[in-house]
This record gives C-alpha cells, structure tokens and sequence, in this order.
C-alpha cells in the first residue's frame, strides 16, 4: 500500500490537557479512512494538524511526502478541508463564494465561472445561487462548503464530521459524493461519531478515544477483533429476568429494558439449547432476538463504554460544548 | 507566475471580496459618512457662534477649525466596518478555510485593509464636500492637499490595521464595541473642537499628548494655512507606530493555533 498520508507519534496538549497522545495512522491512496471516536477524542485537532491549521507538539505528519510543520505550502496545494461548522462568507452569494474560490485557486474566468456553475448543479444549490448564504439552510451551508472544497479538484480531502446534524437527504449525498470521489482516485480522511457512517463508507478505520488510537483495521477485522454474538431475552417483568438470570448462571442483565444478553454464537442449535436451559422460565421470554456484532460492539468492547450519546439531549449537549469550545 | 504576482493576485481577489462585502450591506458606509457629517452639523450650529477662544487660530471661523476633527472621527467611524468584518471572517470559520489553501497568506488581512483604506479615503472626500457645501473654506494648495491626504491615508492605515488585530482577537463581535468606543470618544478630548489650552490640568495634559492631536494639528495647518506648531513628524511617527503595532498584532494572532 503506498499511504498518502502517514503519522507517527503524534502529540499534542492544550494546556496541561494531552488531547493526542502518541497517535500513529496511514492512509493509502484513493481509498476512505475514517477517524471514529466520541466527542473530545481528538479527531478535530488531528484534521487540523493534518491540514496545516495546527502545529502537532510531537511526532510527525507526511501528506503526499510532505511534512506538515516543515512545507505547509505543498500539503495546502494537494488538500481540500471541510470542517464541521460551514466555512463560508455569509455575505456572498453561494455563487460568488464559489467564484472566490477559483479565482484563489487562480484558475481563469470563464474556467471558474464554468467550475461554479458545474459545482451548483451538482449540489442542488443552482436555484439559490443567487441568494447570499447568510439566507442558507444549514444542509445548504454544508453543501456550499463542500463545493467550496472541491473548487481547486483536491486529490486529498479532509472531512471533519461532514454528517453531524444534517438531515437524512443531505446525508445520503454527502455518502454518495464521497463514494464518487474516491471512484475518481481522491483520498478521502473522514472523521465521524457515527459508526454506521464509518462502516459504510471507509475501507480502514482507527478508533480513537482520549487521544490514543484503541484499534484499527477494516470494518470486518475490527468486528472480527471482538467476542461474537449475543441472544437477547426480553422479559414481561422483574421476575422473570431474575429466575433466568440464576438459571443460566449469568449474562449481562439490563433492568432498564428488562433483557438479558447471553453470550451466543446466534446458531439454532445453541439457541435450542439455552431455551431449553431456560426450562418452564421460557415461557417468561417475550422476545428472543440474536444480536451480531456491530460497530458499536466494537467500540464498547475497546472503549468500555457507549459509542454516542443516543438522546436527542445528550446530542444537543455536546453540540454546545463544542461551539462553546471554540 | 512568481511569489510576488501570485501575491498581488491574491491580494487582489481578496479586496473585491471585501469591497464586495461592503456593497452588499452599505449601511456600514453610511453610517462612516452620516455620523461625521451629524456631529459637524452639531458641532457648527452649538458652537458656531462662538468666534472666540480659538486661541492662536482665532482667525478662521469654527467650521474651519473643526473640519480636520471630523475627518480623523470619519477615519475612526471607518475602522469599525474592518473590525466587524474580521471579527466575521475569523468566527465564521473562514479564515481556517483560508489558511488551508496554497494562496498567499498575507492577502487574506491584505485585502480587507487595501478595501478599508480606498472606503474610508471615499468617506473622507464625501464629509469634506458636505463640509464645503457648509461653508468650509481650505486653503490649501495641491500640493499640501496631497500631503494631507497623505497624512490622513497613514491614519487609516494605523487605525485599520488595529481594526484588523481586535477583530481577530474578539471572540464575539460584542468584543470589538470597546476598542471603537476608545477610537471615537478619543478625538473629543484631543484638539478636534477645543484647542487642549482652553482645556484644565489633566484633561489639557492628555489632550496635547494623546496621538489623534497632532494628526489634526498637522491636517489643521495643511488645510487651512494655520502653524501647526511643528505636530506633522509626532503625527507621522504616531501613526507608523501605530500601524507597526496594529499589523505585528493581527500577523501573530493570524498564526495562532485555532484551537487557544
């Protein structure tokens, strides 16, 4: 594999605060390579040291062959870099913004007027091209940025949870813009919270949490890595969940939703088998159900804790404690 | 292409976006020309009448004495426009766009001070024509016209440059109302509309050493023929000092880590 982009030992702190610590990466050329972690893992400050934003206090970063802290100038002309708050001049047009682009990129008018006008289309922003963004939808802002990214036909792209509070449609072209991109022969460096997001698209992921790389490898060998399935029981009541629990001598017991999940390989055999242990109790079981592993699994299993918040509360906290650390 | 004309490309660029940026909401510009030409209407119709206690220019009729003020508050007004801007572009996220791609980085802060400069040198001569239509009678030739613009184009820059630094600094755009509250309260206790001698102890002492003073001291005698008392080398040297210290600011704060 011939890695476009390759870290090692990377380090850094804010303060007394290590939020790298000691990371490693390589990403081969023209595939997707996802950066999965929870909010405050770090996948923010590696995109910024990947793209020159940020100086790394250790290790070293080679984009293309070329050192980031030593040639920032040669890394800014092979990347595109699409943050997660929309980097767009509010006050132009979404045209206009995309026309500042080529004109930065320094291709020539009529060049750039074409690029912008192919860039609109192909985002659905054509009918709004007019309208300054400040007028935008946030779906539309993301979209705008992403154009704006694409301007200069970067061969590397860095995308920094290009998902995260979008809407269902606006997700789906992101997904397909990406796919498109590396069928064209870009290399793609997406980071995300969202695990179907990371199966879906990357060819390697690396979970990160606290700053350390925890595993890495493809979506199958990372599901692979992690002990196998599991058959979910769904009780009526307490009573139930408690007489099975002593009858099968353990599993992991789940009083909120009243389930127990019994380590399985998911077969008939092996569910007839622990029916059967179950004796009379199995007439208490509401719901058998047989989980494989999923991403998620993965990260609890590595991380010892959830992937992501789950309640729309949760999310809308840790939205403002971004925006509040920026 | 070279360095240099990839620059100057840039740069380019960068000011038709700003000019752009102003154009779309002109109101920052009407109120860098409408607030001057308010006090000047104020400042005449209070004050006209009082023909005496001009000190040494006592020669010249108010509005005469008071049209240099208005001008370096026109140059004050200006700047509130650029910190706003900055203050846009550094919260919007922009500037971290700007700082990934292979462009020049000096035209990013480039071209919103090129910008500033040709707007706030269009306000000035839009106050001065009001000024004339309202009786402001110059005496200059061309040639200490052009010195005065001179002058005042160096006073744009200090002021801009500043403008640019407290825009990247303020987290909010709330952050930036200080420094312009200190650069538009400044000239009133400066030699805008009293001269510092009528003025008493400490307040006299900062208005003849505070830097908006000389600068209208030196515009004062380039315009209307008045000793300026030999204020243009404090005046020139107040404003590159200022300038220095404005653009060294906003370069560091450009080249910060995002994340501090």
């Amino acid at each position: 594999m011939t890695s476009v982009i390759a870290a090692s030992g990377l380090r850094k702190s804010f303060g007394r605060k290590a939020v790298l610590d000691g990371i490693d990466l390589e990403v081969g050329a023209g595939t997707t390579f996802s950066l999965l972690g929870p909010n405050g893992a770090g996948k923010t400050t590696t995109v910024q040291i990947m793209s020159t934003l940020v100086r790394a206090d250790g290790g070293e970063v080679r984009v293309a062959g070329h050192d980031v802290a030593r040639d920032p100038a040669a890394v800014r002309g092979l990347i595109g870099v699409t943050g997660q708050f929309s980097a767009v001049d509010s006050l132009l047009t979404g045209e206009e913004n995309l026309l500042l682009m080529t004109a930065l990129h320094h291709l020539g008018r009529a060049e750039g007027r074409r690029r912008a006008a192919e860039l609109l289309e192909k985002f659905d922003l054509a009918g709004a091209a007019k309208k300054t963004a400040a007028t935008y939808s946030g779906g539309m802002r993301r979209r705008l940025d992403l154009a704006m990214t694409l301007a200069g036909d970067p061969r590397i792209i860095f995308l920094d949870e290009p998902t995260t509070g979008l809407d269902p449609r606006s997700r789906r072209m992101m997904w397909q813009t990406v796919r498109e991109l590396v069928a064209g022969g870009v290399t793609i460096f997406l980071t995300t919270q969202q695990l179907d997001e990371a199966d879906a698209l990357a060819d390697r992921i690396a979970v990160l949490d606290h700053g350390k790389v925890v595993a890495a490898g493809s979506p199958e060998e990372l599901k692979r890595s992690i002990p196998g399935a599991h058959v979910r029981l769904r009780f009526a009541g307490l009573t139930g969940l408690d007489v099975a629990e002593r009858a099968l001598g353990g599993g992991f017991r789940h009083e909120d939703t009243l389930t127990l999940e019994v380590p399985s390989d998911g077969g008939a055999t092996a569910v007839r088998e622990l029916l059967n242990r179950l004796g009379d109790t199995a007439d208490e079981v509401e719901q058998v159900s047989v989980h494989t592993p999923d991403l998620d699994d993965v990260f609890f299993a590595l991380t010892g804790r959830p992937s992501a918040p789950t309640t729309t509360a949760d999310a809308a906290q840790t939205t403002t404690e971004k925006e509040n650390a920026r | 292409m070279t360095t240099l004309a990839f620059a100057v490309r840039d740069s380019a660029t960068m000011t038709r976006r700003s000019f752009r940026q102003v154009l779309r909401y002109p109101a920052t510009l009407v109120t860098s020309v409408g607030v001057p030409v308010l006090l000047l209407l104020l400042f005449v119709g209070v004050f006209g009448a009082l023909k005496a206690g001009l000190g040494a220019g006592s020669h010249i009729s108010y509005i005469d004495y008071v049209m240099p003020g208005i001008i370096v508050m026109t140059v004050a007004y200006g700047s509130s426009g650029t910190a706003l801007a900055l203050n846009r572009d550094s919260t919007e996220g922009i500037i971290g766009r700007f700082r990934t791609m292979a462009i020049s980085p000096a035209s990013v802060l480039t071209g919103h001070v090129v910008s500033a400069l040709v707007r706030t040198l269009i306000s000035v001569a839009l106050v001065i024509a009001v000024g004339i239509g309202l009786g402001f009678r110059p005496t200059g030739d061309a040639g200490r016209w052009l010195a005065a613009a001179g002058v005042t184009a160096l006073l744009v820059l200090a002021l801009t440059w500043l403008a640019v630094a407290v825009g990247l600094a303020a987290k909010v755009a709330e952050g930036t109302t200080g420094f312009l509250l200190i650069i538009q309260l400044l000239p009133f206790v400066s030699s805008a509309f009293v001269p510092p001698g009528q003025m008493s102890g400490p307040v006299r002492w900062f208005a003849a050493h505070q830097p908006f003073t000389p600068v209208i001291d030196t515009l004062r005698g380039l315009l209307t023929g008045t000793p300026d008392g030999g204020t243009a080398l404090v005046a020139v040297a107040w404003c590159a000092g200022l300038a220095l210290v404005g653009y060294l600011w906003a370069r560091a704060l450009f080249r910060r880590d995002l994340n501090r």
